[in-house]
C-alpha cells in the first residue's frame, strides 16, 4: 500500500485558475518551498492542490486537521497486533518517504504543540524524527507541505504561532470574481450559465452582510450545493433557502433580509 | 310680511327661505338664531342631497334639540353643516349613528363639559370617515365622554363642577388622531395622558393637543403598519446586500404631516416615513424595500440636471421617466422585484381624466410609465406605446442616461399636448407612485447660491484641572509623507474619578436575566484546574475503560486502540485582556426610541463583561480614551490587570463621562504598550467606539485612519491581536481597512449589554 502510484491524482480536476497561481506554485514547487494557502471556507483552496498535484504528477496526501488530533496522528505510531507490536507510519511520515505532497486542511483546527512536528520538514533540514522508534526520516526530494489556513475565522485563539507562519509562503484566495465564479458552478453542477449567475447574485448579497451577523459569506461551495440541487428539480428559491442561507446563519433579521435577496434574483 | 333682502333680528323665525322645501324644515326648526338662518337654505339642500327623505324628519328634530340647549348658535351651526359628512362618511343610515350622539350631547349638557359640543360636532364629520361603522363611532363617543368624566376636576367632593382642561382640544385633533392610530391605540393614548398628566391642567391640554413631544412620541408607539424602527436593521442590511448602498437612513415623521411626503435623498442619506401600513398585500417592509430599491437605483443611474429652463411640467414629465428609467434598470439587476414594483405601481384607466375639463399630463405620464415597466399594461393608445418601445429601446443594452431620457421625456409631453395641459386643476386620482421618492436630488439651479457648510462648533473642553503624570509621546504615521511623525502626539494617562459603585451594582441587577444566562456559559467555559485528557498515548494514567477494550481486541484478533493512557492539563486559559473604550462626545447621543445614551449602553455592557471575565479568570483590563488634539490625548485608567471587580473599579466605571474626539492611533499604541508587558500566551486589545477615529487639529479623516490601523500593525508585530467592536452603522467603510478582519459591527446598540460580553466569550473560546 505505500505505494506512490495509490495516491496519484488520476483524472483532471476541474480547476478554475484566478490568476497566475498555478505558475505560482509551480515555482514554489520547484523551490520545494512549503506554501501555505489562505482564504475563507469553499473558495477552492482544496481543490487547487488537488489540481496541481495533478499537474506535476505527484501523489497528493490530505489530512483534515482537527481539535483532537496529537502529533501521532500525523507521524506514526506502533500498533499492536496479533503478533506482537508493528510500527504504522502516519500521513506525514509517508507523504515524506514517497515524495508526495502532503496538504493539511484547516491546520488552525490542530493544537499548537501538535503542529511543532512540521517544523523540521519546513526548513532547510527537511526531515521528521521519529522518537519513538528511533528513526530520522530524510524527506524525498519530491516532498512538499502545503497547508490551508482561514485567518481572523471566528476565534482570536486559533491562530498560528508566529513561528509556525513563518516557514511558509502564502498565497491569498478568496472568492472568483462574478464572471468565474459562475462559470465554476455551471461546469460543477451543469447549470446554465444564466441560473449560475444568479445564485452568484445571491451569494454576492450574503458577502455583503459579512460582520453584520454573518461571520463568513455564503462560499463557492455553497453555490455549488444550491447549484445541484436545481439539477436535482429542486426550485431555485427552496435551493437557495436551504444551502445557502440557513446553514450559514440564525439570525432573524439576516435570514430575512437574505431570503430577500432570493425573491429580488428569482421571484 | 317682510320684505325680502330686509331683516329684523325679532323675526329670524318668519325668515323667508328661497327653496319652499326648506321653509317648512325652517318652521320645524323654530330656531331664533339669525346665523343659523342666513345658511340654512344652503345646509338643507346639502343635507338633502345626502340624508333619505324619511330620515329628514329625525334629522330636524336633533337639530331644534340642538338649538335649544341654551348654547347659542354654534352648536346647532355645526351639526347642520357637519351632520350630512357623518352620514356620508359612514354610508350608514342615519338611524344607526344620531342616537348616540344625540346621547352623548345629552350627557355632555348634564356636565360641566357643554362647551365642548361644538367640537365634538365640528369634527364628527371628519372622524366619522375614518371609523366608518356605527359601532366604532359608538366606541369613540364613549371614549370622549370617559375622558370627559376622568379629567373634569371636583372641587367640593362629588360636585363635578370644573370642565375638563382637554376635551376640546382631545376632539379637535380626532380626526388626525384616528387618521394615524386605530381605536384601541386611541384609548391607550388617552390612558397614558391621563395617568401621567391628570393632574396637571397645562401639561393635559398640552399633551391632547399632539402639542408635547411624549403625546407624539406615546402615539407613535401605538400606530399601526410597520415602524421604522422595527424594520431598521432589516432595510440597513437589505441596503447592504442588494446595494452595497450604505447610504443612513432616516426616518420622517408622518403622524402629523400635513401633506404626504415622498422618500427623498438627503446628502447625507435616505429619508423615509417612519411607519408604513400594508397596501394592497404587499406588506409594509416590502414597501420600504421597494422605496429603497428606487433610492439606491437612483444613486447609482441618475445624473442631476440644470432645471433652471424647463416648466414644472416639463420637469415632472423627465422625473416620471427618469423613475421609470430607475425602476427598469434595477429590475433588470433584480427581476424578482417586478411583482412588487407593480403591485405598488398604479395602473390608471386610460380614460380616468377627461382633456376638456381637467389638465391630464400626470395622468398621463403614469400611463406611459406603467407601460414602460408592465408589458401586459393593456393600453391602445398608439403614441403611449410607440414612446414605451422607444423607451425599451433607449435601454437595450444600456444604462442609458438621465439626459438621453429627459429627452424623450419632452419629446412625449409635446407629442402628446393637449390644450388643458395647461389648467390648474390636475387630475391626480390614480396617478401617485409612492414608493418613488420626490425627486429633489435630480435638479441643480445654477441661480441660487451655493449654501455654505456649516461646521459644527469644537467641543467645549471637559475640565482645565491639571493632569498628573506628565504625558507620553507616541509617533503618529503620516499618510502623506508615507512616515512617522516622532512624538507626535501626547498620552496622559490618569486614574479615572470615581463616582458610586452602587450604581454599578443597579445596572448589573437590571441586567440580571443576561447575567443569568451568561453565567451559564461561563460556567461552561470556565476552565477546570485539571482537565482529563483522555486517550492519550502517553499520560500519567492508564484509563481502564479503554484499556479493557483494547484488551478484548487485541485477544480477539482485532486491532486495538493503542491510546489508553489519560493526562490531565492544568488551566487552559492564559489570556489578558484590554478593553479600551472610546470615550468621545459622540457616546452623549440618545438612543433612538430610548432616553439612554450610548455611553450608558456602554457602561452597562462594560458592567456585564467586566463582571463575566471576572468570572473566568482571565487577566483584564479597562480604559478609556478621548482626545483634543495632539496635544492633550486622555488616557483613563478603570480597571487595572492587577485589580480585581471591586468597588473601586465599579466606581470608576460608574463615574465615566463623554467629550472630545476620537484620536484612536495614539491610545491604541498606549494600551498595546500596557498589553506588551503581560505575559499570557495570549493577549487581546477589544476596542469598543462608535465611530471612525477623528480629531479637531486633523482635516483629512485618511490621516487618522491609516494611523490607526499602522497602530494595530505595530501592535501585531509585538504579539498583541487588536479587535475593533463597531456602534457604527458605517463603519464598513474605514473599519476593515485598519482592523483587517478582525472587527464586527453591531447594529442594534441596545443590544450591546447582551453583545458585547458575547463577542468577547465567542473570541476566545
Ligand atoms: N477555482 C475553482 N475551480 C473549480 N472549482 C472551484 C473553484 N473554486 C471553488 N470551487 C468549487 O467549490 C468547492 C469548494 O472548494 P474547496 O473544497 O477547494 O474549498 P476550500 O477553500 O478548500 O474550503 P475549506 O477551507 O472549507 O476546506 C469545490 O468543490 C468546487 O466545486
Ligand atoms: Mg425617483
Amino acid at each position: 500500500m505505500s505505494n506512490a502510484e495509490a495516491y496519484k491524482v488520476r483524472r483532471e480536476p476541474f480547476y478554475q485558475p484566478q490568476g497566475n497561481e498555478v505558475a505560482l506554485y509551480e515555482a514554489a514547487y520547484a523551490a520545494r518551498l512549503p506554501v501555505m494557502l489562505k482564504g475563507p471556507t469553499g473558495c477552492g483552496k482544496s481543490r487547487f492542490v488537488e489540481y496541481m498535484a495533478w499537474k506535476l504528477g505527484k501523489p497528493l496526501i490530505s489530512v483534515a486537521c482537527n481539535e483532537d488530533m496529537t502529533a501521532s496522528d500525523l507521524v506514526g505510531r506502533f500498533l499492536l497486533d496479533a503478533n506482537g507490536t508493528r510500527w504504522q507510519d502516519g500521513p506525514l511520515t509517508l507523504a515524506a518517504r514517497l515524495g508526495a505532497i502532503c496538504y493539511l486542511d484547516e491546520i488552525v483546527e490542530a493544537r499548537q504543540d501538535t503542529l511543532v512536528v512540521i517544523h523540521p520538514l519546513t526548513d532547510h533540514r527537511r526531515n521528521l524524527p521519529l522518537d519513538k522508534k528511533g528513526e530520522l526520516v530524510e524527506a524525498h526530494p519530491d516532498f512538499q507541505l502545503v497547508i490551508s489556513y482561514n485567518p481572523g475565522y471566528q476565534s482570536l485563539m486559533k491562530d498560528l504561532k508566529q513561528s509556525t507562519k513563518q516557514r511558509f509562503s502564502a498565497f491569498q484566495f478568496d472568492y472568483p470574481d462574478a464572471a468565474l465564479e459562475a462559470g465554476i458552478v455551471a461546469t460543477e453542477a451543469a447549470v446554465d450559465r444564466e441560473m449560475a449567475a444568479r445564485l452568484v447574485e445571491v451569494a454576492h448579497a450574503g458577502r455583503r452582510l459579512k460582520g453584520h451577523g454573518l461571520d463568513e459569506g455564503i462560499s463557492t461551495r455553497l453555490i455549488v450545493y444550491a447549484a445541484t440541487l436545481i439539477g436535482h428539480g429542486v426550485s431555485p428559491v427552496d435551493a437557495c433557502r436551504m444551502a445557502m442561507v440557513r446553514p450559514i446563519t440564525d439570525d432573524a433579521d439576516v435570514i430575512d433580509t437574505l431570503d430577500h435577496a432570493i425573491t429580488a434574483v428569482f421571484g | 310680511m317682510a320684505v325680502p333682502g330686509i331683516r329684523s333680528i325679532a323675526d329670524s323665525r318668519q325668515r323667508l327661505m328661497a327653496n319652499p322645501e326648506s321653509q317648512a324644515a325652517w318652521g320645524a326648526l323654530d330656531c331664533g338664531f339669525a346665523a343659523v338662518a342666513d345658511v340654512f337654505d344652503e345646509c338643507y339642500a346639502a343635507a338633502k342631497r345626502i340624508i333619505a327623505g324619511d330620515e329628514l324628519p329625525d334629522f330636524l328634530e336633533a337639530a331644534r334639540v340642538i338649538g335649544k340647549l341654551g348654547r347659542g348658535a354654534e352648536p346647532l351651526l355645526a351639526f347642520l353643516e357637519h351632520w350630512p359628512d357623518v352620514v356620508a362618511g359612514t354610508g350608514l343610515a342615519q338611524s344607526a349613528t344620531l342616537p348616540p350622539v344625540m346621547a352623548a350631547i345629552r350627557s355632555l349638557q348634564k356636565s360641566p363639559n357643554g362647551p365642548a359640543i361644538t367640537p365634538l360636532l365640528q369634527t364628527l364629520g371628519a372622524v366619522a370617515e375614518r371609523l366608518r361603522t356605527a359601532e366604532a363611532l359608538q366606541h369613540y363617543l364613549t371614549l370622549a365622554l370617559d375622558l370627559a368624566t376622568r379629567t373634569s376636576g371636583s372641587i367640593h367632593g362629588h360636585h363635578v363642577t370644573e370642565p375638563s382642561p382637554s376635551l376640546p382640544d382631545f376632539l379637535g385633533q380626532a380626526p388626525r388622531l384616528l387618521g394615524v392610530v386605530s381605536l384601541a391605540g386611541l384609548k391607550r393614548w388617552i390612558d397614558d395622558g391621563i395617568r401621567l398628566y391628570g393632574d396637571h391642567p397645562d401639561n393635559q391640554r398640552a399633551y391632547f393637543a399632539l402639542a408635547s413631544p411624549d403625546s407624539r412620541a406615546i402615539l407613535q408607539r401605538e400606530r399601526e403598519g410597520t415602524l421604522f424602527a422595527d424594520v431598521e436593521r432589516r432595510l440597513n442590511l437589505t441596503l447592504a446586500a442588494l446595494w452595497q448602498d450604505d447610504s443612513l437612513l432616516v426616518p420622517y415623521s408622518t403622524a402629523f404631516a400635513e401633506v404626504r411626503l415622498h422618500p427623498y435623498l438627503a446628502p447625507d442619506g435616505m429619508r423615509l416615513p417612519d411607519a408604513l401600513e400594508d397596501r394592497g398585500g404587499i406588506s409594509g417592509l416590502d414597501r420600504y424595500r421597494a422605496m429603497l430599491a428606487h433610492l439606491a437605483g437612483h444613486r447609482r443611474w441618475s445624473q442631476p440636471l440644470v432645471a433652471d429652463n424647463w416648466s414644472p411640467l416639463q420637469r415632472l414629465a423627465v422625473e416620471t421617466l427618469e423613475d421609470a428609467r430607475v425602476d427598469a434598470l434595477l429590475l433588470r439587476r433584480f427581476p424578482g422585484l417586478q411583482p412588487l414594483l407593480l403591485a405598488l405601481h398604479p395602473q390608471p384607466d386610460a380614460d380616468a381624466c377627461d382633456p376638456a375639463s381637467e389638465n391630464c399630463l400626470r395622468h398621463r405620464l403614469t400611463c406611459l410609465s406603467r407601460a414602460c415597466l408592465d408589458p401586459a399594461h393593456g393600453y391602445g393608445d398608439p403614441l403611449l406605446a410607440e414612446f414605451a418601445s422607444r423607451f425599451h429601446s433607449l435601454l437595450d443594452d444600456s444604462e442609458a442616461s438621465t439626459r438621453a431620457v429627459a429627452d424623450l421625456a419632452l419629446s412625449y409631453a409635446a407629442h402628446s399636448r393637449r390644450p388643458s395641459d395647461q389648467f390648474a386643476n390636475v387630475h391626480f386620482a390614480g396617478t401617485e407612485v409612492d414608493y418613488r421618492d420626490d425627486n429633489r436630488h435630480l435638479w441643480t439651479f445654477i441661480e441660487a447660491g451655493d449654501e455654505e457648510e456649516s461646521f459644527a462648533p469644537p467641543p467645549a473642553a471637559a475640565d482645565d484641572e491639571p493632569l498628573g503624570l506628565p504625558p507620553r509621546h507616541y509617533p503618529e504615521w503620516d499618510l502623506a509623507t508615507q512616515n512617522y511623525r516622532p512624538d507626535w502626539s501626547a498620552v496622559y494617562e490618569a486614574l479615572h474619578p470615581a463616582g458610586r459603585a452602587a450604581n454599578i451594582d443597579r445596572l448589573l441587577e437590571k441586567h440580571a436575566i443576561l447575567a443569568r444566562q451568561l453565567k451559564r456559559l461561563l460556567d461552561l467555559l470556565k476552565p477546570q484546574d485539571r482537565v482529563r485528557l483522555r486517550y492519550q498515548e502517553e499520560g500519567s494514567e492508564l484509563d481502564l475503560d479503554v484499556a479493557v477494550r483494547a484488551l478484548v481486541d487485541w485477544q480477539s484478533g482485532h486491532l486495538p486502540e493503542p491510546r489508553i493512557n489519560v493526562s490531565h492539563r492544568t488551566n487552559g486559559r492564559d489570556i489578558s485582556v484590554l478593553l479600551l473604550i472610546d470615550l468621545s462626545q459622540s457616546l452623549n447621543e440618545i438612543l433612538a426610541g430610548s432616553d439612554q445614551t450610548i455611553l450608558d449602553t456602554a457602561r452597562e455592557a462594560v458592567a456585564l463583561l467586566g463582571w463575566a471575565i471576572e468570572q473566568l479568570g482571565d487577566a483584564c483590563a479597562i480604559a478609556g480614551f478621548h482626545s483634543n488634539t495632539r496635544h492633550e490625548v486622555r488616557y483613563h485608567h478603570i480597571k487595572g490587570f492587577s485589580e480585581g471587580w471591586d468597588d473601586a473599579v465599579k466606581a470608576r466605571l460608574a463615574a465615566v463621562e463623554a467629550g472630545w474626539s476620537t484620536r484612536m492611533g495614539a491610545a491604541i499604541r498606549h494600551a498595546g504598550h500596557t498589553l506588551a508587558g503581560r505575559k499570557s500566551e495570549k493577549r487581546i486589545l477589544l476596542v469598543l467606539t462608535d465611530g471612525e477615529p477623528a480629531d479637531i487639529d486633523v482635516a483629512d479623516p485618511q490621516h487618522l485612519i491609516a494611523d490607526t490601523k499602522k497602530a494595530v500593525a505595530e501592535l501585531s508585530t509585538a504579539g498583541v491581536t487588536t479587535f475593533c467592536l463597531s456602534l457604527d452603522p458605517k463603519a464598513d467603510a474605514y473599519v476593515g481597512d485598519i482592523f483587517g478582519r478582525n472587527w464586527r459591527v453591531l447594529d442594534r446598540i441596545e443590544r450591546l449589554p447582551e453583545q458585547l460580553p458575547m463577542v468577547y466569550l465567542n473570541l476566545t473560546r
